[in-house]
């Protein structure tokens, strides 16, 4: 039977991407670029036996989406710039008391209002530092609307698997882009569920390192009785200040993420085998870099282009090889600089780093990466 | 307080506030209210307005909406950012009046923490909340005014099924100095309760119903006729609550002795967003409408 197709916008892929994974609950608020995941999901939820509710604020979205979570639902949120903001504090509850949850935020410019509805990529710091204490953090970066689909159902993955948040991001030009869609298979793409806890309700701890990096979640309602908290606490969930407990908890957290790169990390390279440049672009602006890589070819310079699709955590290792192996390395970005940090401090120095940043809410287009490209060579 | 002189088209002062030609939609209930009530605010104030239509109103460089300072904050923080203005223009021994500006999403939901706080302190602030009932900016999600039954682009199926935030009643139990319900279909009675506002000392607060086209699925002409029927069928009452004390106004008070007010089911149906109301709804909803009535004339005769 053929694959049923659709020409959807980036905002309705991510909702079905959803939907495919498991998601039965979605908590949002209405923002712009964001709100057609929540609109999408009004209808499709209860279709599927989900629930969709739209809350009173930012704030009451993300708690909701936390406290479904935790009865074992796949939880979702939708969102952008300011409401990433006033989500942050939860984001880091979510961190520490390991509640499996996806954030989408369709990036628009900033600081603040900024202009909703316009495209940036400047939330991309925040997706790791927003929140405040150490944490890990795994944020998306998918630039089609087929990837909007497939990286939300990995975001649900990687949310279950790792027992934490994950942040999917793609600027309002993918989120508001219409574009031909296959939709996978039942079965097609991995759908991953949380694991269940071995232990019965009466031996069973929440944060027992003793099971693994990832400690098993099990579900309120489903006859487990446990603590979950915002403070700092033993494998039992209860708050704890004894120094040993906190630090061990909080390396665990963050090595659970860190040892797994491997795992995590997804990237796609175009003709980065004999790149004496390679421009490192992730979201839309990768479309006009993959753009500008092709036509740099035929002025006979071997560009290439890096894409990331997991931005957090950082494809360090990469990164650096690719510096290693070029001569400069081009960070085409929706911001004033972000990324371009991290390139340089995977690079190490051994290529140069450039840096073609735009933030008039306009997109980057070929010409002006292919310009600074000939500029740095 | 008495209320001075009713002000009629006739000595409402001609001098203009609001820029022609700025952004709202055609037919906006939003558009009469901010250049009527700016007539009665005048020059010596400041607005602070969250994100909503009303900051689209004011428009895009180079088009400006009004010729006094705005102070366009965020969603959450409406009547905090007042409270901080007004606090440091008493400082400055300025007698400007602080106008908070808010649509029902800023204000019933996101805004409520930061308005209830300033209630509780008594600011000395003018806020409006312009009810058009959903989040309009964002294109018709439902709000915590949203009323039952009411179609919006997240009640998609057979509209909202929770009954909408009675938000003056929840201004009034913070004992307000002044709360006043209003409609953008009786521009005058806005007017004259905001002059009195700026009279009275302490937070004053004016729940204003603003019809919306778009939001409504009402033509644009139809704006006026809306809020009217809203007020005529007992739906929408217009009131003042003064020390503790309420009573009807304008229109709702001279209908106070008419015992055949219109229909509900005229309101509704002059409205797409009511298309998937049920008899059993309507009926539900008329009497409620005709307990609430029966009381104002036991009350108020």
């Amino acid at each position: 039977m053929a694959k049923k197709v659709a020409l959807l916008q980036g905002n309705q892929a991510c909702a079905a991407g959803a939907v495919y994974a498991g998601c039965k609950f979605f908590g949002g608020y209405p923002i712009t670029p964001s709100t057609e995941v929540a609109e999408e999901l009004s209808i499709s939820l209860p279709k599927v036996g989900g629930k969709f509710i739209q809350m009173e604020d930012e704030i009451g979205a993300m708690a909701s989406v936390i406290g479904a979570s935790l009865t074992g639902m796949k939880s979702l949120t939708a969102t952008s710039g300011p409401g990433v903001s006033l989500k942050q504090e939860l984001i880091g509850y979510a961190c520490i008391a390991e509640v499996p949850c996806v954030i989408i935020n369709v990036m628009r410019g900033g600081p603040s209002t900024g202009m909703p509805t316009g495209p940036g990529q400047s939330d991309v710091m925040q997706a790791m530092w927003g929140t405040h204490g150490d944490h890990a953090a795994i944020a998306l970066v998918p630039s089609s609307v087929q990837e909007i689909f497939s990286e939300t159902v990995r975001a649900f993955n990687l949310a279950e698997k790792y027992r934490m948040p994950v942040q999917v991001l793609f600027d309002e030009i993918v989120g508001h882009m219409r574009e031909r869609i296959v939709f996978p298979e039942p079965g097609e793409l991995e759908v991953i569920d949380r694991e269940a806890p071995t232990d019965g309700p009466d031996t069973y701890k929440p944060y027992d390192s003793t099971k693994g990096q990832i400690p098993p979640l099990a579900s309120f309602g489903s006859g487990y009785k446990f603590h979950v908290t915002g403070l700092n606490k033993a494998d039992d969930g209860f708050p704890t200040t004894k120094a040993s407990l906190v630090d061990a908890e909080e390396r665990r957290q963050v090595d659970k993420v860190m040892d797994n790169v491997a795992d995590i990390e997804s990237n796609e390279e175009y003709l980065t085998e004999d790149a004496e440049v390679v421009i490192w672009a992730f979201g839309s602006t990768a479309r006009s870099a993959r753009y500008a890589v092709n036509e740099l070819r035929k002025e006979g310079i071997k560009a290439g282009l890096f894409r990331p699709i997991t931005l957090w955590p950082f494809p360090t290792k990469r990164t650096a090889e690719l510096a290693v192996q070029c001569k400069a390395i081009v960070v085409a970005e929706m911001n004033l600089g972000q990324m371009i940090h991290e390139v340089e401090r995977a690079a190490k120095g051994n290529c140069v780093v450039a840096g073609e940043f735009r933030v008039d809410g306009e997109p980057i287009n070929p010409a002006q990466i292919m310009k600074k490209v000939k500029e740095v060579l | 307080m008495k209320m001075a002189a009713k002000t009629t088209v006739l000595n409402l002062t001609e001098e203009e506030f609001v820029h022609p030609g700025n952004r709202a939609c055609s037919g906006c209930g939003l558009s009469i209210l901010y250049r009527i009530g700016l007539k009665a605010l005048g020059r010596d104030c400041i607005f602070v307005v969250p994100p909503s239509c009303l900051t689209v109103m004011q428009g895009l460089f180079p088009i400006a909406a009004t010729q006094m300072p705005v102070l366009n904050g965020t969603f959450a923080s409406t009547a905090a950012i007042a409270t901080g203005v007004k606090a440091a223009m008493r400082r400055l021994g300025r007698p400007t009046q602080v106008v908070a500006w808010a649509g029902d999403g800023g204000t019933s939901d996101i805004g409520i923490q930061a308005l209830s706080g300033a209630l509780e302190r008594g600011e000395d602030i003018i806020y409006i909340c312009y009810d058009n009932e959903a989040y309009m900016n964002t294109g018709v999600q439902r709000s915590g005014t949203t009323p039952q039954g009411s179609l919006t682009t997240t009640t998609p199926f057979s509209g909202k099924s929770e009954v909408g935030k009675n938000l003056p009643a929840i201004i009034a139990a913070h004992n307000p100095a002044y709360l006043a319900t209003c409609s953008a279909s009786y521009p005058l009675d806005f007017h004259d309760k905001l002059l009195k506002a700026k009279q009275i000392k302490g937070l004053k607060y004016l729940h204003v119903q603003t019809p919306c086209p778009p939001g409504w699925g009402i033509e644009e002409h139809m704006t006026v006729a809306l809020g009217r029927a809203a007020v005529e069928t007992g739906l929408f009452d217009l009131y003042e609550i003064e020390d503790g004390r309420m009573q009807l106004t304008g229109q709702s008070l001279q209908q106070l002795g008419n015992t055949g007010l219109r229909p509900v089911r005229e309101y509704l149906e002059m409205q797409v967003r009511f298309k998937a109301f049920s008899d059993e709804q309507v009926a539900a909803l008329q009497a409620q409408v005709d307990q609430r009535w029966s009381g104002y004339r036991d009350r108020f005769k």
